[in-house]
């Protein structure tokens, strides 16, 4: 009942959709759309779960007052400002809603937008401290990685463009052609066909329930 | 309120910003502040797009059709399924509850399941026979036997089950180049793509907010 149910419902569940894309639509009619839907519902209900559950976390310090209670304080009030309006119907007032012009929109805009560009932005700095302590051209492998990203930083520039220009008028679209059209390309696509093939191994895994990690300690 | 929103996210950048020194109470202040509007604007996507899109306006459609007597069954029926859906959506918030958390297991397994099935088939026939059949092409012009060899000798290093030596430990070699080449190449990609954003962020505060620096 706690495992055999589950795996029996991953299995015929993903044998739904294989069904699905093997069998004729006519045959099988809408279930696809359908076993997608409930798909959807139930991954939004868990993205609700999330919030619920940060919001129990948080408010636990609130209340007994821990250290740093006001931190998180503004954590609830932060959720609260942005859910509640958001949830109200907008024959109330237009404030309330998701639409442009809503509460929800002028915190998006004035404040989540520019947080979640700074954190970004600030991964700049992080990326180039890591550079600068793990990029040594120690062999000829760190070498290449060194050489073809200051040629991809210096390509993106106007000045470093106007360099490669200068070397060989055609030597920024070979850099476009054969490095990141190329060399890219073929690494990428290597990649992608064994992501490609584990996924489908995880997968099968999964539907035949020798993975079952998701559903915690058995 | 415009004036407001600018200063707000003028202190928050600057406040996020000044993790880069040291860590201190301005910053652990926006972090809670991002990740809680971040929250926010989950119930609020989750809301619109998933409980009322996916589930109270087809419910209500179906509704009206069946008491209209627009084939009643089959509306009924379909009521039923999204009932269901939501019922088996409810049951995640079993987790809060240690005695019967496992029943949070059935949608999580219909889930689980349900995507398995696709990407099964979808990782197989979408994905990787179209990337196999894109790198087999004309192979007289130089960028697609780059490619060709490329695919393939990244692919030798990635093959663990046999010890890399002789042809496939040359192979193998040769991949290592290939994957040196285009890991730069995206790092190059990213730092720049972090970069503009932090230009973008610095320009927002001298330009915008601190009005120190007329626009150009």
């Amino acid at each position: 009942m706690k495992t055999k149910l589950p795996i029996a419902i991953a299995f015929l569940s993903g044998l739904a959709m294989i069904a699905v894309f093997i069998l004729n639509p006519e045959k099988v009619g809408d279930m696809e759309g359908e076993l997608l839907q409930w798909t959807t519902v139930i991954g939004g209900f868990t993205l609700l779960l999330g919030v619920v559950s940060i919001v129990r976390v948080n408010w636990r310090p609130v209340v007994r007052r821990e250290t740093g209670w006001l931190n998180n304080a503004a954590l609830l009030l932060s959720v609260a400002v942005m859910a509640i309006p958001s949830v109200l119907p907008v024959s109330w007032s237009p404030l309330f809603g998701t639409d442009g012009g809503s509460i929800y929109d002028w915190f998006f805009i004035n404040l989540s937008a520019p947080m979640m560009a700074t954190m970004f932005a600030m991964l700049a700095f992080y990326v180039a401290s890591a550079a600068f302590r793990a990029f040594r051209a120690r062999n000829a492998e760190a070498t290449l990685l060194l050489l073809t990203a200051t040629i991809v930083m210096l390509w993106r520039v106007p000045v470093g463009e106007g360099i490669f220009v200068a070397i060989h008028p055609k030597l920024p679209n070979l850099i476009n052609t054969y490095v990141m059209g190329g060399v890219n390309v073929a690494v990428q696509r290597g990649i992608i066909i064994g992501a490609a093939l584990g996924a489908a191994a995880t997968s099968l895994r999964i539907m035949l329930g020798i993975e079952r990690t998701y559903m915690g300690k058995t | 309120m415009e004036i407001l929103g600018l200063w707000l996210a003028g202190f928050f950048t600057l406040s996020l910003f000044s993790f880069l020194y040291k860590d201190n109470p301005f910053y652990g202040l926006a972090e809670h502040v991002f990740a809680g509007l971040s929250a926010g604007y989950e119930v609020g996507l989750v809301y619109h797009s998933v409980i009322l899109q996916q589930l109270v306006d087809p419910i209500s459609q179906h509704w009206v059709n069946a008491a209209a007597g627009d084939h009643p069954g089959f509306h009924i029926m379909k009521i039923g399924f999204l009932l269901f859906a939501g019922a088996l959506g409810m049951l995640m918030f079993t987790r809060f509850f240690p005695k019967a958390s496992w029943i949070s297991r059935y949608p999580l397994a219909f889930v689980m399941g349900n995507t398995a099935g696709i990407y099964l088939m979808s990782e197989l026939h979408g994905r990787l026979i179209p990337q196999i059949a894109g790198t087999f092409v004309n192979l007289l012009n130089p960028l697609n036997l780059i490619i060709f060899f490329g695919v393939l000798t990244t692919l030798t290093y990635f093959y663990f089950s046999k010890e890399h030596t002789g042809v496939l430990g040359g192979s193998a070699r040769v991949g290592i180049w290939f994957i040196m080449i285009a890991f730069g190449a995206h790092f190059g990609y990213t730092v720049m793509g972090r970069i503009s954003l932090l230009i973008g962020q610095v320009q927002f505060i001298l330009i915008d907010w601190l009005k120190l620096v007329k626009p150009g």
